[in-house]
């Protein structure tokens, strides 16, 4: 740091006026109280997570919702949490990767602007909305082709559906769906921009040599855009390992893990456990279900910074 | 928000309620508390702030905005904060009266703290909001359910799994079961609805029903979990052949099962529910100004429906010094919710059930004793 300044400061000081020089200190003083205060919110979050969660390191018993301790009554939660989440990223990875390829490549511009806007308007649909959707039309529209698949495929182990069969639609299966339609837009949106990326020159030289359009695509297009869509389907997962009110309203969860993803019960998320519990919570319990949302932190922590760095590490290559 | 298109529709609506009653109560029989407290609740004013459970909250709000009609002056405030905490802040002085969902004990020296609080005289506590426990059903070709306890029990701990299971076919002569599986609703959020419902099922099949009392669901008894009670009524709705507990006001156009009573089946009507506290013993601690019970969910007595919510009112004898005014507020809105019309209200607009005639009249005699220095 120190020697960037001793290196640069004369230009610095020469350029612009007085008044540039004010208007420039006000602006840099902005943004960086911009920036810190992020830092500071992220920081007074996490404090606040540790220190009302650190309680809950021994709880047990009554504290711990009748579990022997805080890990047994987290596991599963946060096996619920990943489960759901991956199940997301299956099903809208494929899905966003056509869209965007649709968008930037395969559909007439206008028609591909205007699908774009249409596919941006599912983010601003609330999650409760999303959550009354799964609840009273998607469930049980979906509960035939849960008994289908678990009369037909019950061998497998993951349309099982339990010792009578499915009886109802509020799985984790449909809450994976509600959960990618959640997270289309922003894989969408990211993988678009990275495909409208890839340099033209590449396209036509791979054109050029004979290639068709699906040859193209994929000599030039994937390659180039990997990194960028590896980023974009984590920090959709982030976002479906956060959905809270949607999965509350659509899982039927219990703290149990399973594989099963059409049974009745279902191994429940660590944000909408606390969004059903902590309103009826007090004393030490509240402590167990801020110690879950610490595990979550966590996690979505971790999910974030690997995107980043993946998606830094392929810029470095590409 | 809310309130305030609720209240300028209420008034006259209440308006003509409370002139009707008071000219119904003047030649029957000229009680004299109720003229007088009319006049009373109009001179009321200021502010007192109360809150607790949250199963009486719908009632509270609609208490609220009656008791607003009669004594236009006053500002009541009721914050669904849970039982637990409700007790809380009225031991702490928050609040001025408190709803709960249980009766005060001195298990975790609630009773002795709030009997401090009070100026050393044990905190008066009347149930004043009953609301019976409605099992709603979706079953194809069936409207009328009879449920013996076992029956019921068994279905929601997963033992008894498809309709024409001889033991709910035993209890329903000339209805065809279908022999499909059983979709049991379940409350997935920890709730006073599911303590009050298990419960029941403790106390009536043991057998059946080993997990105890418990405020949320116990996984291994498996079953479709939902949110809140609107969660339960969704599910129930758009399930095939399910069934789920919910309160019998959210009940909707569902069909609700009977109850095996003794030798009947009993539906979940108001009366049936209230009358739970005639058959009832009184708890333990309960006095003159105590009137607390013990649920008899095991009873026989005809024409009573054992799976109830029972909700509390606890305030003090004497509210005197900085309280005075509150406790003055205090007792002209308790005294306007165990009114025959308050409870009526309370009865059209959330569901709940009114007190029965003896109890009621015990309550206000309760509320009559609150004094104020």
């Amino acid at each position: 740091m120190t020697d960037t300044t001793t290196d640069q400061p004369p230009r610095l000081d020469d350029s612009g006026s007085r008044a540039t020089r004010a208007g420039d200190s006000i602006f840099s003083g902005l943004a960086s109280a911009a920036g810190l205060t992020i830092l500071l919110a992220l920081a007074g979050v996490a404090l606040f997570l540790v220190i009302e969660g650190a309680p809950a390191f021994t709880a047990s018993g009554e504290s711990a919702y009748g579990k022997d301790n805080i890990v047994v009554y987290v596991w599963p939660l946060l096996y619920g949490t990943l489960l759901a989440a991956v199940l997301a990223m299956v099903i809208v990875t494929p899905l966003a990767v056509g869209l965007a390829l649709v968008i930037s490549h395969y559909a007439p511009r206008r028609v591909g602007t205007y699908l774009g806007y249409l596919i941006d308007l599912l983010a601003a649909v609330p999650s409760v909305v999303y959550g009354l959707w799964g609840r009273v039309v998607l469930a049980p529209a979906l509960l035939p082709l849960y008994l289908w698949l678990s009369d037909n495929l019950g061998w497998i182990p993951f349309f099982d559906g339990g010792e009578s069969g499915p009886t109802h639609g509020r799985t984790i299966f449909t809450a994976g769906i509600v959960l990618a339609v959640m997270a289309l837009p922003i894989v969408t949106a990211i993988c678009r921009e990275v495909f409208i990326q890839t340099p033209r020159i590449h396209e036509e030289a791979a054109l050029a040599l004979g290639a068709t359009k699906w040859e193209m695509i994929r000599m030039t297009v994937f390659p180039y855009a990997r990194s960028g869509v590896i980023s974009a389907v984590l920090l959709g997962l982030g976002r479906a390992l956060g959905e809270t009110m949607a999965v509350a309203m659509v899982l039927s969860g219990a703290g149990i893990i399973t594989i099963d993803l059409i049974g009745t019960q279902n191994p429940s998320t660590i944000a909408a456990n606390i969004a059903l519990n902590f309103g009826n919570a007090s004393g030490s319990k509240i402590n167990t279900l801020i110690f879950s949302g610490l595990v979550l932190f966590v996690v979505s922590f971790a999910v974030n910074f690997v995107g980043r760095w993946i998606a830094s590490r392929g810029e470095v290559k590409g | 928000m809310n309130v305030t298109p609720i209240r300028r529709a209420l008034v006259p609506g209440v308006a003509a309620l409370a002139l009707l009653l008071s000219a119904c109560g003047g030649d029957a029989e000229g009680d004299s508390g109720d003229g007088g407290d009319a006049a009373d609740l109009a001179n009321l004013s200021g502010e007192v702030a109360g809150g607790g459970a949250s199963s009486q909250e719908a009632a509270q709000l609609a208490w609220i905005a009656g008791f607003t009609t009669v004594a236009p002056e006053a500002t009541v405030t009721y914050d669904p904060v849970g039982s637990g905490g409700g007790r809380e802040s009225f031991i702490s002085g928050a609040f001025a009266f408190a709803g709960s969902d249980s009766y005060l004990t001195d298990e975790e020296g609630e009773l002795t703290s709030a009997t401090e609080r009070c100026g050393g005289e044990a905190p008066i506590q009347i149930p004043n909001y009953i609301s019976p426990i409605a099992i709603i059903h979706n079953v194809e070709g069936v409207d009328d359910l009879n449920l013996s306890p076992e029956a019921l029990a068994g279905i929601f701990a997963g033992k008894i799994t498809k309709w024409d299971d001889p033991a709910i076919a035993a209890t329903n002569e000339g209805v065809s079961l279908p022999s499909a599986a059983i979709d049991a609703v379940h409350r997935s959020d920890e709730s006073g609805t599911t303590e009050n419902f298990t419960d029941y099922l403790d106390a009536v099949a043991a057998t059946q029903w080993d997990a105890g009392v418990v405020e949320t669901w116990p996984e291994e008894y498996g079953g479709q979990g939902a949110q809140g009670t609107s969660g339960v009524v969704d599910a129930v709705t758009s399930g095939t052949n399910s069934i789920g507990y919910a309160d019998a006001s959210q009940a909707g156009d569902l069909a609700v099962a009977n109850i095996g009573v003794g030798e009947e089946f009993v539906a979940p009507t108001p009366d049936a529910a209230a009358k739970i506290l005639e058959v009832s013993p009184p708890a333990e601690g309960a006095s003159d100004t105590a009137l607390i019970f013990d649920l008899d969910h095991t009873t026989a007595e005809a024409g009573t429906y054992p799976i109830v919510l029972t909700s509390y009112l606890i305030a003090c004898q004497t509210y005197s010094g900085d309280e005075a005014a509150a406790g003055e507020l205090a007792k002209g809105y308790l005294s306007y919710i165990v009114s025959a019309e308050g409870q009526q209200f309370g009865a059209d607009e959330a569901g709940s059930a009114p007190l029965s005639d003896e109890l009621s009249s015990q309550v206000q005699d309760v509320v009559e004793g609150i004094t104020v220095e």
